[in-house]
C-alpha cells in the first residue's frame, strides 16, 4: 500500500472532508508554518466551507487565514493562543463563531475524552517517511519536539502528514507512528526556518526585567522550594527568563541539582542540563535551535506529549510534579487572577498556551511583571479577562515589590524573614496608579462574544466581548 | 550608605520612573552629557516632574548639572533646588572659586524657595588634572561637600593618556583623591567602569577602589550595582569579627581590664573604629545581623 498523495489537493479529497468539518493543525512551527496557510488556501480553492479550525495555537504568520474567516472558509476556532495579528481581526468580528479558548493540557484532555472532535489532522513534519512515521528533531524545518501533535495524531479521524522532507521507510527516530496516519504528501517547504525557532533565546537587558527577575529567584529560594530534586518551568519571555539564569546562578552557587525543567525549552534550560543542574529536560516544544539540538542528541532531553505535559484528565501528569512555574501576565488584578488572552483595550493578543495548567499544578506560582507597560498598569481591580484563576497563583513579582496571596500567609512570612520587599497587592496598584495616572474605564459593549475562555476542567472562565 | 551611585539619563522616562528600584544607593539624574542639546530642557522637565510626583525607595537624590561654562547650569539650578534633591552633582570642577560661584547660586535659589540654606549638598566631579591638583581645597571649599567623585574618562585625555582597564594611569588621581577627601571628613567615589558586559572586570575594578579607601563607586549600568554593593559592603566575617570586637571591649570593662586582646591581638581604637563602621554600615544595608 501507499499513503503517498500526489497532492494536497488529492489527500485533502481522499480525506473525505468536507462543509462543516473540524480540521487540525499544531502549531510546532510558530509564525514560520506555511502548512495552516496552504491547508487552507487549498481548501477553499475546492469550494469547502464553514469550517473549525482546532489549532493548539495561531500566530500571526497566519493572518492569511484571516481572509478565509470573511468568505466563510472557516468559521469557528479551537485553540490555546491566538497572536496579535489574527486576534485583532477576532476581536472586530470577523468570525462567525465565538473562538473556544482551551488550554495546552484541556485540548488533549477534550479530545481524548471526545469531548471535542477532529475530522482531519493535517500535521505539519519536518521529516516523514512513505508510511507517516515523523518528527520534528530533522530536517531543514527542524522545529524539534512535536509534543502539541501527538494527541491530533491520534484522535482524529484522519490524519495527513505533509513533511518538506521525505525520506526512506522506515524513519529510525519517529516521534509520531505510522499507525496513526492516512495519507503523507510532500510539499517544496512546510515553513520559514527564521519564523519556526529563533537561533538563539537572547537574555534580556532590560534592567527593569533583570531587577524584577532577580527579586523572583530570590524569593523562590525564600519559600525553601530551591533543594536538590526541584523541578521547575520558565517562560521564554524577558522576566521568565532571566529569573530562570538568576536561578541557575543560586543553584550553582548552593549546589543545588534538580530533578527537571518542563516546558517550552530554550538554549538556557540546555546549559542547566548540561552543567547537571537538571536530571532531565521534559520538552514539549522547542524554543530555539540549541534546545532542537539537545533534543535530537541528549537521551535527558526527552520529548513529551501535551498529555503527559498538562492533561488534567491523565493518570500522571510532568505538571503535576512540578515544584516551581515562573510566568508572565498582561493584567494581574487584586484577586490575583491572571489575564494573558487581551489588552487594555480588550483586544485578542495571546491566550493561556500552558499558563492555566502549570498554574494550577505547580507547589509555587510565581507571576512576574514590571508594574506597568506603557503607562497602563499591569495591576488593576478586575482584569479584563479571567485566564488563570488567582486561586492558582502564590505571587507577583514588580520591580517595586512582591505581592503574596493572601491565602498563602507562610508563604508571605518566609519572604519577610528573607527581607524580600513585601506588598500588598493593593499597595502595589495603589503605587502603580500614582506612577501613572488611573486609566480611563474603558466601556465594553456587551452585544457580541467573540470567544469564550475554558478553564481547564472545561467549564467556562471568561467570555471575550468584540471590540 | 554611598556604596553605588547609579547615572540615570535624565531623559530616559523609563530609568528616571524606576530608578529607586535598581538597588543603587544613590541615583543621579544626568542633565549632562546623557542629554543632547536641544533635549535639556525636556530632560529638565521630566526629572522635575518624577521628584515631584514620585518617591525613590529611600535612595539619595543627587542632580548631575551642567558645567557652569554653559549656558544651561543656572537653569539646571532654579529648577532642581525647588524639588529638594540632596546632592547637586557639578562637573569638571577645577578649584575651590568653582563652588564657591556655584554654592553662591544655590543658596539663592534655596533662600527664594524657602529651603534652609546649605541643605543641598554638593558632589563634584573631579575630571580635570587642575581638579584633581585642587582636590584637598576642594573638598574644604564648603560645608555642603558631601564627597568626592572622581572621573577618569576626561581625566585621561586631560593627562594626555589613554584610558585602560587596568587603570595605572589614574593611580595617582586614585590616591590624591581619595587622601584629599579622607583629609576634609568627606566620601569618595570612585570613576565608573565604562565596559558594560565585563562584569569579571568590574569586581576587580571596585576592589581595587575599596582596597584603596574609596567609600563606593560610580555605575552606569544596573547590571554593575549589584557587584559594586557587594564589593564595598562588610563581609560576614567582617561583621563578625566587628561584634567580637566589641563584646571582647565589654567583657574587659566588665573585669576593669585596660588592655583588651582579641584572638591573641591588641585592640587599638582604629580596630575598634574600623569595627564601628563595619556594624553601621551592616545595619543600614540591612538583614546582615539577623544571622
Amino acid at each position: 500500500m501507499s499513503k503517498l498523495a500526489g497532492s494536497l489537493r488529492e489527500a485533502i479529497a481522499a480525506s473525505g472532508l468536507r462543509d462543516g468539518m473540524c480540521i487540525s493543525f499544531h502549531h510546532h512551527l510558530r509564525s514560520g508554518d506555511y502548512v495552516l496557510n496552504m491547508v487552507l488556501d487549498e481548501i477553499a480553492a475546492m469550494g469547502i466551507r464553514d469550517l473549525t479550525v482546532n489549532a493548539s495555537s495561531i500566530h500571526d504568520g497566519h493572518a492569511p487565514m484571516i481572509e478565509h474567516m470573511k468568505s466563510g472558509v472557516v468559521t469557528g476556532l479551537e485553540t490555546n493562543y491566538i497572536g496579535p495579528a489574527v486576534g485583532r481581526a477576532i476581536s472586530e468580528g470577523v468570525l462567525k463563531n465565538p473562538v473556544i479558548f482551551r488550554t495546552h493540557g484541556s485540548r488533549p484532555s477534550d479530545l481524548e475524552q471526545g469531548v471535542s472532535k477532529i475530522d482531519v489532522a493535517f500535521l505539519a513534519a519536518p521529516t516523514a517517511d512513505p508510511m507517516g512515521n515523523c518528527t520534528g528533531k530533522i530536517g531543514k524545518s527542524a522545529c524539534g519536539s512535536l509534543g502539541y501533535a501527538f494527541v491530533d495524531a491520534q484522535c482524529a479521524a484522519k490524519t495527513v502528514v505533509i513533511t518538506d522532507n521525505l525520506v526512506d521507510y522506515p524513519l529510525y527516530d519517529w516521534s509520531i507512528s505510522e499507525d496513526f496516519v492516512d495519507y503523507v504528501v510532500q510539499v517544496d517547504a512546510i515553513g520559514d526556518p527564521r519564523g519556526i525557532v529563533s537561533g538563539t533565546t537572547r537574555m534580556p537587558k532590560d534592567p527593569i526585567a533583570l531587577r524584577i527577575a532577580q527579586t523572583a529567584a530570590r524569593a523562590i529560594d525564600a519559600s525553601g522550594l530551591l533543594k536538590d530534586g526541584v523541578s521547575f518551568q520558565t517562560g521564554a519571555g524577558g522576566a521568565s527568563l532571566a529569573t530562570a539564569d538568576f536561578l541557575k546562578q543560586i543553584m550553582l552557587e548552593k549546589h543545588i541539582k534538580g530533578s527537571y525543567a518542563l516546558g517550552g525549552i530554550t538554549g538556557y534550560i540546555v546549559d542547566m542540563l548540561n552543567e547537571g543542574l537538571f536530571e532531565a529536560i521534559q520538552d514539549v516544544q522547542c524554543f530555539d535551535l540549541k534546545a532542537v539540538e539537545s533534543l535530537r542528541t541528549n537521551p535527558r532531553h526527552m520529548e513529551i506529549t501535551a498529555s503527559r505535559y498538562a492533561s488534567p484528565t491523565a493518570k500522571s501528569t510532568a505538571a503535576g510534579s512540578l515544584d516551581v512555574v515562573v510566568l508572565g501576565a498582561t493584567q494581574i488584578d487584586l484577586d490575583f487572577n491572571v489575564n494573558v488572552h487581551t489588552d487594555s483595550k480588550g483586544y485578542i493578543i495571546g491566550g493561556s498556551g500552558g499558563h492555566t495548567d502549570v498554574a494550577a499544578c505547580a507547589k509555587l506560582t510565581v507571576i512576574v511583571a514590571p508594574l506597568s507597560r506603557a503607562r497602563m498598569p499591569i495591576v488593576v481591580d478586575r482584569v479584563l479577562t479571567v485566564s488563570t484563576p488567582g486561586s492558582s497563583v502564590d505571587m507577583l513579582v514588580t520591580q517595586y515589590g512582591i505581592a503574596v496571596n493572601p491565602a498563602r500567609p507562610e508563604l508571605k512570612e518566609a519572604l519577610q524573614k528573607a527581607h524580600l520587599p513585601v506588598k500588598d497587592i493593593g499597595e502595589l496598584k495603589a503605587l502603580a496608579d500614582k506612577i501613572n495616572g488611573a486609566p480611563k474605564k474603558r466601556e465594553i459593549k456587551k452585544d457580541r462574544i467573540v470567544a469564550k475562555v475554558q478553564n481547564r476542567d472545561g467549564s467556562l472562565l471568561d467570555v471575550i466581548y468584540g471590540v | 550608605m554611598r556604596r553605588t551611585m547609579l547615572f540615570l539619563p535624565g531623559n530616559n522616562p523609563n530609568m528616571v520612573m524606576n530608578g529607586g528600584v535598581l538597588g543603587a544607593d544613590s541615583i543621579i539624574f544626568d542633565l549632562e552629557d546623557a542629554v543632547a542639546p536641544d533635549q535639556k530642557d525636556a530632560a529638565r522637565e521630566l526629572v522635575r516632574c518624577a521628584l515631584e510626583m514620585l518617591d525613590f525607595g529611600g535612595c539619595e537624590i543627587i542632580v548631575r548639572i551642567n558645567a557652569l561654562d554653559t549656558p544651561y547650569w543656572k537653569e539646571d539650578l532654579e529648577a532642581m533646588i525647588p524639588l529638594k534633591p540632596d546632592v547637586i552633582m557639578p562637573t569638571k570642577v577645577s578649584g575651590a572659586a568653582y563652588i564657591h560661584e556655584l554654592e553662591a547660586k544655590m543658596a539663592e535659589e534655596e533662600e527664594k524657595n524657602g529651603i534652609e540654606i546649605g541643605r543641598t549638598r554638593i558632589i563634584p566631579l573631579l575630571e580635570t588634572t587642575l581638579g584633581i591638583e585642587n582636590a584637598f581645597e576642594i573638598a574644604r571649599s564648603t560645608k555642603r561637600m558631601a564627597a568626592l567623585y572622581l572621573g577618569a574618562e576626561d581625566l585621561t585625555a586631560d593627562l594626555r593618556c589613554r584610558r585602560t582597564k587596568e587603570g595605572n594611569e589614574i593611580a595617582y588621581a586614585r590616591g590624591r583623591l581619595v587622601c584629599a577627601a579622607r583629609a576634609a571628613g568627606i566620601d569618595a567615589y570612585d570613576t565608573p567602569f565604562t565596559d558594560v558586559e565585563d562584569l569579571a572586570g568590574l569586581k576587580k575594578d571596585a576592589e581595587l577602589a575599596r582596597g584603596l579607601g574609596y567609600t563606593g563607586k560610580a555605575v552606569i549600568s544596573p547590571r554593575h550595582v549589584d557587584i559594586v554593593n557587594a564589593v564595598f559592603s562588610p563581609s560576614k566575617e567582617d561583621v563578625a569579627y566587628a561584634r567580637d570586637v566589641f563584646a571582647a571591649m565589654e567583657e574587659a570593662k566588665e573585669q576593669g581590664k585596660g588592655a583588651v586582646s582579641l584572638r591573641g591581638k591588641m585592640i587599638d581604637a582604629p580596630i575598634v573604629e574600623r569595627a564601628r563602621q563595619v556594624l553601621e554600615a551592616a545595619a543600614q544595608i540591612g538583614g546582615m545581623l539577623d544571622e
